[in-house]
Formats: C-alpha cells, sequence, structure tokens
C-alpha cells in the first residue's frame, strides 16, 4: 500500500531559516501519528506545511488528491473570535461545510447529525449558548465536535490538549481513537509523553530534523529523546547556507 | 402644536422631506447592516477611514465634470476601490496588518482628495461633500442610494455565512473554502458602495455616523446576530425620523442631527442595556442553581 503522505526532503522554514530541516518520512493511510519534540522542534510548523498554510522552502510534500477540505485542520492557536456573536450550534454546523456550502440549508438529518456530533463531545444542553460563554475545555470540545462533521480523511491536531482538564482529555483521546478506527489518517502534537505511550502506536520524533518515526515503544526511548533535546539549537540569525542537497 | 403637526405635517406637506425620509429608509436598511458587520469585524474605526479615501475620486469627478451626481459617484467608488484593493493586497502579502496598510493608503488618498479640491473647488462645494445635503435629494440621488440598498441586500444575503465565518474563524474558512477572499473583497466592496451612497445624503464625514452608532448600541443589547441586524436598521431608521423632525422644526442641518440622533439611542442603550455601563453595578440578583 503506497504511503499516504510522503515528505521528501521537506525542509519548511520562515525567512530562509529551517524549522524543519530535510525530513524524509512516509506516513501511511489509516496511521494514527503522535508528532513529539522538544520546544521549538517543527511540530507545529510541520502541521501548518501538510495543511497547505506554509509552502516548502526546499523538498516536497506528497498529498494524494483530496477534495478541498479533506485534510480538516484544528490550529493551537486559534484565530476564532471569541466575542462573535454565534452559537455553539451554528458554530459546530460549520463543519458541514462541504455539503452545504456557502448557501445549501441544514436538512432535518444533518441537523440531526449535528446534535448527535454535539453529544459526541458531551455538550448536550449548549446549542443555543454563545461560543464566548464557553470554558476553554467547552470549546476544545466544540471543535472536536465540529471536526466530525467535518468528516476529513486527514486530520491535523496541534495541540489539542494544552490547558485541557484530565476528564476533557480523555474523552478527546477517544475520539481521536474513534477517527483512527475509522481509518482516517491523524497527526497529533503532543506533549504529554504519557499520554503517547498511552494512547499513540506510531511516534514522529522531532528536533527541526527527523531523531525517528516509528512504532512508538522504539521512538520513546531515554537515547531518543536525548538526542532530541540535544540537537534542538538555538535559532542562528548568521546561519550559513545550508549545503544538504536538495536532490533526495 | 398638535401631535400630527410635530410629526407628520412635515412629511405630508413638504416633497423635499418625503425625499429625505425615503433615502434615509434605504440607508437604514442597506449601510446600517454593513455597519454592524464592521463593528463585529472591529473596523468600526475603517468605516471612518475608508470614508475619507472617497474623496480624491468624488473630487476628481467634481474636477471634470461639476456638480455631477454620476461623475461625484463614479469617482468616489473607484477611489475607494483603489483603497480598499491595494491596501487589501499589501495585508495579504506583506507583514503590515489590515490597519496599517488601510491607514497608509487612505491617508494619501485624503491628502490626493484635498489638494484636488483646492485646485479648483468653491468651499461650498466641498461643504457639500463633507456634508452631504440630505434635504436636497433629487430623483438621481434617491435612486442611486436606492439601488445601493438593494445591491447590499442582495449582497449580504449571497455573502451571510462565508462572511460570518471570514469574522469569527477565518482560518477555518480558509481551509474549507475558496471563498475568503470573495468574502473579504465583497464585504470591502460593500463598505465603499454604501458609503458613497452615504456620502450623497449625509456627506463623507456623516455617513459612517449611521452606520456605526446603531450597530453599536444593537451590540449592547443583543449577542444574537440576526436580532442585532435588525434592531441596527429599526434604531437607525427611528434615528433617521427624529433627526429630520429636530431638523426641520429647530432649523438645524438634517446630517448631523440625524447622526446626533443614532447618538441618543446609543447613550441611552449605554445606560439601559445589559452590555451597557450600568449593567454591572446594579445590585446581584440571586444566582442560579446551574
Amino acid at each position: 500500500m503506497p504511503p499516504l503522505i510522503r515528505f521528501d526532503n521537506l525542509t519548511l522554514g520562515y525567512e530562509r531559516h529551517p524549522a524543519i530541516h530535510h525530513l524524509s518520512a512516509d506516513v501511511p493511510a489509516g496511521a494514527l501519528v503522535a508528532v513529539v519534540g522538544p520546544n521549538g522542534a517543527g511540530k507545529s510548523t510541520l502541521l501548518k506545511g501538510v495543511a497547505g498554510e506554509l509552502r516548502p522552502i526546499g523538498g516536497h510534500i506528497h498529498l494524494p488528491e483530496l477534495p478541498r477540505g479533506g485534510i480538516a485542520y484544528m490550529p493551537q492557536r486559534s484565530e476564532m473570535d471569541h466575542s462573535f456573536p454565534v452559537s455553539v450550534f451554528d458554530m459546530v454546523a460549520m463543519g458541514l461545510w462541504r455539503e452545504i456550502g456557502a448557501f445549501g440549508g441544514l436538512s432535518r438529518g444533518q441537523r440531526q447529525r449535528v446534535e448527535n456530533a454535539i453529544e459526541a463531545v458531551s455538550l448536550s444542553g449548549f446549542e443555543a449558548r454563545q461560543i464566548g460563554s464557553l470554558s476553554g475545555g467547552q470549546l476544545q470540545r466544540a471543535r472536536f465536535a465540529r471536526l466530525i462533521l467535518q468528516d476529513a480523511p486527514i486530520i491535523l491536531l496541534d495541540e489539542p490538549f494544552a490547558a485541557i482538564d484530565a476528564r476533557t482529555v480523555e474523552d478527546l483521546v477517544h475520539l481521536i481513537l474513534h477517527w483512527h478506527a475509522e481509518g482516517r489518517t491523524v497527526l497529533t502534537v503532543v506533549h504529554d509523553f504519557e499520554q503517547v505511550r498511552r494512547h499513540f502506536s506510531t511516534c514522529l520524533l522531532l528536533a527541526r530534523e527527523l531523531v525517528a518515526f516509528g512504532p512508538t515503544a522504539a521512538v520513546m526511548t531515554d537515547a531518543l529523546l536525548a538526542r532530541a533535546r540535544h540537537l534542538s539549537e538555538a535559532f542562528d540569525d548568521n546561519a550559513p547556507e545550508c549545503h544538504v542537497a536538495e536532490a533526495a | 402644536m398638535s401631535p400630527y403637526e410635530l410629526l407628520f405635517a412635515p412629511f405630508a406637506d413638504f416633497g423635499f422631506m418625503r425625499r429625505a425620509l425615503a433615502g434615509c429608509l434605504a440607508l437604514s436598511l442597506g449601510a446600517t447592516p454593513v455597519g454592524v458587520f464592521l463593528l463585529l469585524r472591529r473596523m468600526s474605526l475603517m468605516g471612518d477611514a475608508m470614508s475619507h479615501a472617497i474623496l480624491p475620486g468624488a473630487a476628481l469627478g467634481y474636477l471634470a465634470f461639476g456638480l455631477s451626481l454620476g461623475a461625484m459617484t463614479v469617482g468616489g467608488i473607484l477611489a475607494g476601490l483603489v483603497v480598499v484593493f491595494a491596501a487589501g493586497l499589501v495585508t495579504r502579502a506583506s507583514v503590515l496588518k489590515e490597519d496599517a496598510s488601510l491607514a497608509a493608503f487612505y491617508l494619501l488618498s485624503l491628502a490626493a482628495g484635498v489638494m484636488i479640491v483646492s485646485l479648483r473647488g468653491r468651499n461650498l462645494d466641498l461643504l457639500h461633500v463633507l456634508f452631504g445635503s440630505v434635504l436636497a435629494l433629487d430623483d438621481h440621488s434617491l435612486l442611486l442610494i436606492a439601488s445601493i440598498t438593494s445591491l447590499t441586500l442582495f449582497g449580504l444575503a449571497l455573502l451571510f455565512r462565508p462572511l460570518v465565518l471570514e469574522c469569527f474563524d477565518p482560518s477555518f474558512l480558509r481551509a474549507v473554502s475558496r471563498l475568503s477572499p470573495v468574502a473579504h473583497y465583497g464585504f470591502l466592496l460593500l463598505v465603499v458602495f454604501n458609503l458613497v451612497s452615504g456620502f450623497h445624503a449625509l456627506g463623507t464625514l456623516m455617513a459612517v455616523g449611521i452606520m456605526i452608532l446603531p450597530s453599536a448600541a444593537a451590540r449592547l443589547w443583543t449577542r444574537n446576530l440576526p436580532a442585532m441586524l435588525l434592531f441596527a436598521s429599526l434604531s437607525a431608521l427611528a434615528s433617521s425620523i427624529a433627526g429630520l423632525l429636530f431638523s426641520f422644526h429647530a432649523d438645524v442641518p438634517a446630517g448631523p442631527a440625524i447622526v446626533l440622533m443614532c447618538g441618543l439611542v446609543y447613550f441611552a442603550s449605554l445606560l439601559a442595556a445589559p452590555g451597557g455601563l450600568l449593567a454591572g453595578r446594579l445590585p446581584v440578583r440571586k444566582h442560579l442553581e446551574s
């Protein structure tokens, strides 16, 4: 089976400084990958690259032909304006965009699916609430409900568990495992090694360059984690040009 | 003075008052909803900036064709569009944020406008451009304002969903659809059209008043978007009627009178509305169980 996402000698970065440096890896279809690494390792950058928000400055990301919206990307720092007057129901219903587009109304069945998604994240009863009145954890649940409806084959989650309580994390992990069971490909940035070891079968350890990629038990070793910490040197303003060959 | 003389006679007896009323009705239905979105996008002050940006176009139209409605309208719209699209381009392609790029272009536009007006304008004409002439709306102006309102309502209906998403979660809209720039520029297009429409009635300086003040008042009352749009339009209309009557009876300029009435509603809302100044100072009501 061919890989779903292929990183081919990929370099991603900002103003010529690489945040991801010559990364090559194949992510098989249906994989559940924890993206792990120290701060500044390029984890968020990698997801941005896959989501198409950042253009590679070297190498390629090979993705399958997907309709627009086929990649559901949940950034860490959402640009969402929480003071905007919109209800939880309406916000979650926007996950159906691929079906309803800019003008379509919601059928009875689709309304039911929105209700179901809201129920799946335990937010029933909050449908009419304004998103501005939700707590951090509730808002994260609402964003997951919207992801459910997006029905995307590739799901990218950037630190979905940051500043979220244990109970909510447990519920959200449950949803991620469910997506994995449905055959979706999920890449999640996770900081908590315990969560990685417990829930994620595959691990991609980054420190600007690829440290290790494979079964979690083989990647999350003390030796490799120490190597990742060691590799994540400071960003050097006067770094010389990189001379690693671009052709893989 | 009987209630009839106070409230109805001015409109019943004078054609110019009826025309002014029709113009204000159109503005309340078109420009005010656009103002609600300006407010929600935190672009309240940008409406003001945009209204200045229109000046050189209107002035050029005036310079070339004299006090011609068509020339000044087309000129104003073109100048507004140049500023909007240039600023949009700079915002999307450079490190400058929207406010900075818009400020740069509108300041240049305003300077160019003042320069052009001073080349040949007389003070009286400048006053017309700055303060409008709601009590002297002719058929053409009225038709223009009504057309822009129809276009606006149609445009807002078409753009509603993408525009709401563009306002509150732009990265999500970009991820699921190509409509993000359509919503962004489409909306700014409507802003320019309505500012031009408003400037014929109220002048470039006052046009933003009927867009932003009723919207701010509405935001104080409700957190429901359709209710906000309705409240804003109705209060803009009520303020317009009150303003026209005040201007008629007290013999003061109508444009500022209308905007001041909008301000009255705003201040009343500040005092009385749940989102206003006093809400936090009332005695604490017994809290709910959950």
